[in-house]
């Protein structure tokens, strides 16, 4: 077992540990931290895979940024007494019945995927590196590329007009 | 060496350079708050401490053997975990930062050439970018674990200073990105040396990285999550002993580590001004070398670090208004106006 292994190994225990105290914890802020180290578990996933740029952008916007915001909207919404659990039972099911099917649909759409046949290559690929990257962004993908800043730039847009109103 | 495919000498190798990094920073962040009290005593027409040691030179092991000595209080209402977990992770963030720094040439023992730095990722800036943008982290948990409204209103504070000036943060160091044309620390470092320094090149950019990173360490003039008149003490207000002593000198580290970081990227990193380090290695050997530059580095560091006291102690603190519209309004066409004249002067070039 050389080492590439062991991280791999601790990376999915602690990721997969975290993903589900997201969702057990009662208190909101600790489920906003336990995914916090969730997506730092999968950063060190995505270092593994040599995609470094892919690795530092995931813990810049997501661990840096959204999840700032999320700490703060809740820590000023005050949520910390913990909820009551809900008493409606038809609710219940219904959720449950909702997840199933995401689940399901996950689960075969995963069969069908690439994965099967493709295992993956941990630490030999470069294209996860900044230059080629970079290259392959502005150059056979620009148009992508350009239209998801687009929609970036209409939803700053938007932000700023909801904020202006009063 | 080789057990389980790993290679134990490297990890040695590394481990013995990070605690030595790590004390290093401590030692500093000692003897920053030293300084801080002396340059204040001095730019006020003080003695500042001169009872402990000769010149007060033991002051900053009296304050710490105080704060050890305290009574640890952690609040009946507080969440425990979450209130220790703040310093640490405030500490945690500080010295993280030191990991890709260049601090020197290279050391040679024995047929080994050891490079003081712990790791050369090609990801360098970036790294620096997410350091910084999860560094707001501490303050918000250790504020908002406290259960004191004081406490929770300077960590929103802080949170919402920290991520304004990241921006224009970000943006000045793209500047310098275009100009060296990597991410590299050591390779931004030995163009530097070749080229001239990058602040020949991006005045402005320093600048705008400066009060920058002063912002991201709270330091006065945007000191607002301290802010003793409006809010008692900020975020430490719960917190006693080590763990006010934890908070505290994360703040001395972070300004440390932006002195070295402001000395790496826009002032030639550990490069010696006007010597060729090759030619130097050659006469008094390669391990003198790494240690000439290393020291370099730290003057060149702590003279940021001086700055940063002697602006601590002329300025009065901002406004938060006035904070956020020097952050928004101010810095952040400033720096993309840098950003977009470096980048047409770089393409004109090129062409």
């Amino acid at each position: 077992m050389g080492i590439t292994q062991i991280l791999f190994w601790t990376l999915t225990v602690l990721v997969l540990f975290s993903a589900l105290m997201v969702i057990t914890s009662k208190n909101p802020v600790h489920s906003v931290l336990w995914l916090i180290v969730t997506f730092f578990g999968i950063s060190g996933h995505y270092v593994l895979l040599n995609a470094q740029f892919l690795a530092i952008v995931n813990i810049i916007v997501y661990a840096g940024a959204i999840m700032v915001l999320f700490l703060f909207v809740i820590m000023l919404m005050n949520l910390n007494k913990p909820s009551s659990p809900l008493k409606n039972k038809w609710i219940q099911i219904a959720g449950f019945v909702a997840g199933g099917c995401l689940l399901l649909v996950l689960v075969a759409a995963l069969r069908n995927t690439e994965i099967a046949k493709n295992t993956v290559e941990a630490g030999t690929g470069d294209i996860g590196l900044v230059a080629n990257l970079g290259r392959e962004l502005f150059s056979n993908f620009v148009v992508p590329f350009e239209i998801a800043s687009i929609l970036f730039l209409s939803a700053m847009v938007g932000a700023v007009v909801i904020g202006k109103k009063e | 060496m080789y057990i389980l495919a790993i290679d134990w000498l490297f990890i040695i190798e590394k481990l013995i350079l990070i605690a030595l990094i790590v004390t290093l920073c401590m030692i500093v962040a000692m003897y920053a708050t030293y300084g801080e009290r002396k340059v204040a005593a001095y730019i006020q027409d003080r003695y500042g401490p001169n009872r402990a040691g000769p010149l007060g030179i033991l002051q900053p092991l009296a304050d710490g053997g105080k704060l050890f000595f305290k009574e640890e209080v952690v609040p009946l209402a507080s969440s425990k975990i979450l209130f220790v977990l703040g310093p640490m992770l405030a500490m945690v963030t500080a010295l993280i930062t030191s990991a890709v720094i260049p601090w020197g040439t290279a050391l040679s023992i024995g047929k080994n050439t050891i490079p003081l730095q712990v790791a050369d990722i090609n990801i360098g800036v970036l790294y620096i970018f997410a350091v910084v943008s999860v560094g707001v982290y501490g303050i918000m948990i250790g504020a908002w674990a406290s259960n004191n409204k004081f406490s929770l209103i300077s960590g929103v504070r802080a949170a919402s200073q920290m991520v304004s000036y990241e921006l224009a943060l970000g943006l000045s160091l793209i500047a310098v990105l275009m100009v060296s044309g990597t991410m590299q620390m050591s390779e931004i470092v030995s163009l530097q040396q070749q080229h001239g320094w990058n602040v020949l090149y991006q005045p402005f950019g320093f600048l705008i990285f400066f009060i920058c990173a002063m912002a991201e360490c709270n330091r006065t003039p945007f000191d607002l999550p301290e802010a003793e008149n409006e809010l008692n003490m900020g975020y430490h207000q719960e917190y006693s002993s080590m763990k006010l002593g934890f908070y505290l000198f994360a703040e001395y580290i972070n300004m440390f580590m932006s002195g070295i970081l402001m000395a790496t990227l826009f002032w030639g990193g550990y490069d010696i001004p006007f010597v060729d380090e090759t030619k130097l290695a050659a006469g008094i050997g390669q391990n003198w070398v790494a240690f000439l530059s290393f020291s370099m580095l730290m003057i060149k560091a702590c003279f940021s670090v001086f700055l940063f006291m002697w602006i601590r102690w002329t300025i009065p603190r901002f406004r938060f208004d006035q904070l956020m519209h020097l952050g928004w309004k101010r810095l952040v066409p400033l720096a993309l106006l840098n950003m977009l004249i470096t980048a047409a002067v770089v393409l004109w070039l090129n062409k």
